[in-house]
């Protein structure tokens, strides 16, 4: 096993990062098409794509970069949705939402625009990253998992029961949509390019020495209680902006939306892709949000030769469950296993490729 | 229960007064609820203590077999008896089926592949359960045996609490007997204490730990169906929460501990009904109590109150 990285600086590294240059343009001229020309249905479905890999690559930072299997995602995805939900609905429609309980003072008269509290619920969601931290980087492995899961529940059952804050079970309506193309792809772009940065770094390094021994990784003078903390936080950070871009595609929340059922879909996701790799995370969100879409077939009814076959609902979760448990018997690594994608390695195939093909002649 | 009686001996809570009678109504609830949640609990404990794997399916393990009570009943119209004993025996065969096809394969894994396949079995019982059984709650048939109710003075006591505590002790003594007094239960120990010397003693690993699935979720079968019957309704959905706080309690316990399993069900379940009596007000977080519980555990004594044995 070799952890695959190398900090000597890479002779490509202009050209390199060109290439990125130019395909991020280029992905944006795409996504531009699409505004432009694109269903609502279809640019629906783009959006939900940002949205995972936003989340799901801050999730694959602290579960299979750091190698701390949290189940809290939920947790910073509700703190982010609301937060950023209750700052940029304005004063007069809280006093309408909040029927049984009017809302608190600060909150009934702050209003800001939206980047402010999509940063806001991402600096929110990080400080309850840092509360939780504490205990729960007492405790390692499954423990860590369990207490997590935790944090999860305790989360939703605040959100249920704080009515002068969350609107209690009732949840929060009328949001503003605010969440476009630009907005999410341009925070799931943001993302990546931090997390990719943070794993190249010296941190990643003793991030990645923590997933493969926390023991060895603490002899070597690794601090690895705050480097834990450190990715935890950061994971909250953008894993509480996804919520907050969630909160605002949908524009309504409730605590029933942030269940286990969403840190289960991005534990899909970041397993599918790769433990440890953002690339992974980032090519199985798009799969498993499209995936999930053209599954939805399977709980419609279908008409074969004037066989007709009832619609089963929950059939895609069994299909996605199932999936999950055959990953982990026949395919643990995923589609990328730790691996990144690098312009180094594109390149070096292409031109193998094109010697090959020029032999050939 | 509203109502304070002169009552020679009031407990206080939090400005509230509690008199004896009302104590000792939520005693007997805390106790019964406590029954169920060490029943299943011990199958937490004893998959634990053996394979240092959380099975996250157990609580849906335990849903399952409420189904097949439920089924048993209605379509093949089994007496109640015969149905929940076969339910129970065919939840056994579940937890054994399971080990078989999900967990067997991935014991040479990284503990981390092992729970998330667990997590994936879980799901995957939940979903199934809603696209077979349908997602709307199901009434369940409480037999007239477990339907008295005996007043003494103010205190109202369900049959069901009686035979629920009762069949708790019956089952709790069974399996503690089969794991201090009987050659397979020895077994166990031995796995639980070294798995690889144990299996170069010449011992059938995969057999035991089948055993012992075939055990836990035989008694979450039993404390499913008396949890169905208390509040006489069942959903596919039904196991997360008595799971949780199942698993809860057996690390409240001492995980790998099934007296501490036990022990731990009672403690929680008690904590939490008078937790909801004295504050009516924070009844809302009682599904948070566990958790915040199992936070503490964690963070001043990991070991449980009858572990030996430090989580990693």
């Amino acid at each position: 096993m070799s952890l695959n990285v190398s900090i000597h600086a890479d002779p490509f590294r202009r050209r390199n990062r060109f290439l990125t240059f130019v395909s991020t343009g280029l992905l944006f001229f795409l996504l531009y098409i699409a505004h432009t020309f694109g269903t609502e249905y279809e640019i629906r479905i783009l959006i939900n794509c940002a949205i995972f890999i936003t989340m799901a690559v801050s999730y694959n930072l602290i579960n299979g970069v750091t190698g701390q299997f949290s189940l809290a995602p939920n947790a910073f995805a509700a703190i982010g949705a609301y937060t950023s939900a209750l700052l940029t609905m304005s004063p007069m429609e809280k006093q309408l939402s909040f029927i049984i309980e009017p809302v608190v003072w600060p909150l009934s008269v702050i209003h800001t625009p939206f980047l402010v509290s999509l940063v806001i619920a991402g600096m929110v969601a990080a400080f309850m990253g840092f509360l939780m931290g504490f205990p729960v980087f007492r405790v390692r492995g499954d423990y860590l998992a369990i207490v997590t899961l935790g944090f999860g529940e305790v989360v939703r059952v605040v959100a249920n029961n704080t009515q002068s804050i969350t609107n209690g079970p009732l949840g929060l309506k009328g949001i503003v949509h605010h969440t476009n193309i630009a907005w999410s792809w341009g925070f799931a772009m943001v993302t990546i390019f931090f997390i990719t940065r943070l794993i190249k770094s010296s941190y990643g390094l003793a991030l990645k020495a923590i997933r493969y021994d926390e023991s060895a990784a603490e002899a070597v003078g690794i601090d690895t209680f705050r480097h834990k903390m450190f990715a935890f936080i950061l994971s909250a950070f953008f894993g509480g902006i996804g919520g907050g871009l969630l909160a605002h595609l949908i524009t309504t929340i409730s605590p029933n939306l942030f269940t286990f059922f969403l840190t289960f879909n991005l534990l899909i996701i970041i397993v599918l892709g790769g433990l440890g790799s953002t690339t992974g995370s980032v090519i199985s969100a798009i799969v498993v949000t499209i995936g999930s879409e053209l599954l939805r077939f399977f709980e419609e009814p279908l008409f074969i030769g004037g066989l007709h076959i009832p619609g089963i609902p929950g059939m895609r979760m069994v299909i996605f469950s199932l999936l999950l448990v055959l990953m982990m018997i026949f395919a643990r690594q995923g589609l990328m296993g730790t691996r990144e994608f690098s312009w180094n390695r594109v390149i070096d195939r292409m031109t193998a490729f094109k010697r090959h093909w020029e032999n050939r002649k | 229960m509203g109502a304070i009686s002169e009552s020679p001996l009031p407990f206080i809570f939090q400005d509230r007064i509690i008199d004896t009678a009302a104590f000792t109504q939520q005693l007997i609830n805390g106790v019964s609820l406590g029954c169920l949640y060490g029943l299943i609990a011990i199958g937490y404990t004893m998959v634990y203590g053996i394979l240092r794997l959380i099975n996250f399916a157990h609580g849906d393990v335990m849903m399952v077999g409420c189904y097949f009570a439920f089924y048993g009943m209605l379509l093949f119209t089994l007496p109640w008896w015969a149905s929940f004993l076969v339910a129970i025996l065919l939840t056994a065969l579940l937890g054994v089926l399971i080990d078989r096809g999900a967990y067997r394969p991935v014991r040479n894994a990284p503990r981390i592949s092992a729970l998330i396949t667990a997590i994936g079995v879980s799901f995957l019982l939940e979903n199934l359960g809603l696209v077979l059984f349908g997602g709307r709650p199901k009434a369940f048939y409480r037999p007239e045996i477990f339907s008295g109710i005996h007043t003494f003075g103010e205190v109202r006591v369900l049959d069901l609490h009686v035979w629920t505590a009762l069949l708790t002790l019956l089952i709790f003594t069974f399996i503690y007997q089969i794991i201090y007094k009987t050659r397979i239960g020895r077994a166990m120990r031995c796995i639980a204490h070294d798995m690889e010397t144990t299996r170069l003693m010449g011992v059938d690993l995969n057999r035991i730990i089948a055993f012992t699935f075939a055990i836990g979720s035989a008694a979450a079968a039993a404390g499913g169906i008396m949890w169905a019957m208390r509040y006489p309704q069942i959903n596919p959905l039904m196991g997360i929460l008595p799971g949780l706080k199942a698993f809860v309690a057996a690390v409240l316990g001492g995980i790998g501990n099934v007296s501490g399993a036990m022990l731990g069900g009672l403690l929680l379940g008690l904590i939490e009904i008078l937790l909801v009596a004295a504050r009516p007000d924070l009844a809302g977080y009682r599904d948070a109590l566990a958790f915040g519980i199992l936070i503490l555990i964690l963070l001043f004594r990991p070991t449980g109150l009858m572990g030996e044995r430090l989580p990693e």
